[in-house]
């Protein structure tokens, strides 16, 4: 499957990005530069990594949801190609207006680094399909902006639609009802604070985020 | 024309920021706060021809994330 993992200057979770990828696809993902304004042909998985996209400047993601190559990812995922956002990703999709709700400095004020314990909310999603619904699963996140807000009916209308993916199972940057992932309402593009990414092998401390990637494969294959 | 663009977080909003400035104050002994927002100044330098609507376009599409903020546009001379 051709996959594009998108760069903007100062993101910095690409590469482990890219790796998880080609683990779980077997091919090298394209780099697509944020100046770019098209897509590989027939890409079938768009990944927006961590980082610091301009220097958090304005508000996190803000910058980098206006760069020219997010037109092409709204096409993408108007069509349907799932893409995932993780962490500065999932900002850059909140305020590239993919996903609702916004992402604001952690309540704490604290930049939160560690290991947390998330609780999968939805296992029926193209991204969540390895696991049980209800499970706890410990993903690391890092992050300073990494607390999700929206309006009540929002989070009505996401918990209501089954659109939680991952919930804090416990107290870590004040989100709204806990939320630590959501899913836009087609049901390809998932935005979420953790970082898969960063558990992909045993070596790396656990596999738990290894199965969104192997699921995801396995759904859009 | 300047143009200035004042970004504030709507009312229901939680703001840690004006939290620890509010508790940072209060530190300091000054007394009688009751309640500390922070939010945003944006000064544009604008050529004569710029709208106000074109200014309350580049607010919407950029300057403020209209899900949490407000904005209020102030055009001077």
């Amino acid at each position: 499957m051709r996959s594009a993992v998108i760069v903007f200057p100062g993101s910095n979770c690409d590469r482990d990005l890219a790796v998880a990828i080609r683990e779980v696809t077997g091919r090298e993902p394209a780099m697509v530069w944020h100046r770019e304004t098209e897509l590989p042909d027939g890409v079938g998985l768009i990944a927006l990594p961590g980082g610091f996209s301009y220097g958090d400047y304005l508000r996190s993601g803000a910058m980098a949801a206006r760069s020219p190559i997010m037109r092409a990812v709204a096409d993408a995922a108007g069509r349907g190609v799932p893409v995932l956002g993780v962490c500065n990703g999932f900002q850059v999709l909140t305020e590239a207006g993919l996903l609702p709700g916004a992402l604001m400095r952690n309540a704490g004020l604290a930049f939160v680094c560690r290991d947390v314990a998330l609780t999968v909310e939805n296992s029926q999603s193209i991204f969540t399909n390895r696991y049980d619904a209800g499970e706890t699963i410990r993903i690391p996140v890092a992050h300073h902006d990494g607390n999700y807000q929206a309006d009540a009916e929002t989070l009505d209308r996401l918990e209501g639609e089954g659109r939680v993916a991952f919930r804090y199972a416990e107290d870590v940057n004040g989100s709204a009802r806990s939320i630590a992932g959501i899913i836009n309402e087609a049901g390809n593009v998932l935005g979420m604070m953790p970082h898969p990414e960063r558990l992909m092998e045993a070596a790396q401390g656990g596999t738990d985020g290894r199965r969104l990637f192997e699921g995801l494969l396995e759904a859009v294959a | 024309m300047k143009t200035r663009v004042y970004v504030t977080l709507k009312g229901g909003v939680l703001d840690p920021q004006g939290k620890a400035i509010h508790h940072a104050l209060e530190g300091l002994g000054f007394s009688g706060i009751n309640d500390v927002r922070a939010g945003k100044l944006i000064e544009l330098d604008l050529d004569e021809g710029v709208a106000e609507a074109d200014v309350d376009a580049m607010c919407r599409k950029l300057l403020a994330n209209t899900v949490i903020e407000n904005y209020r546009i102030e055009r001077g001379s």
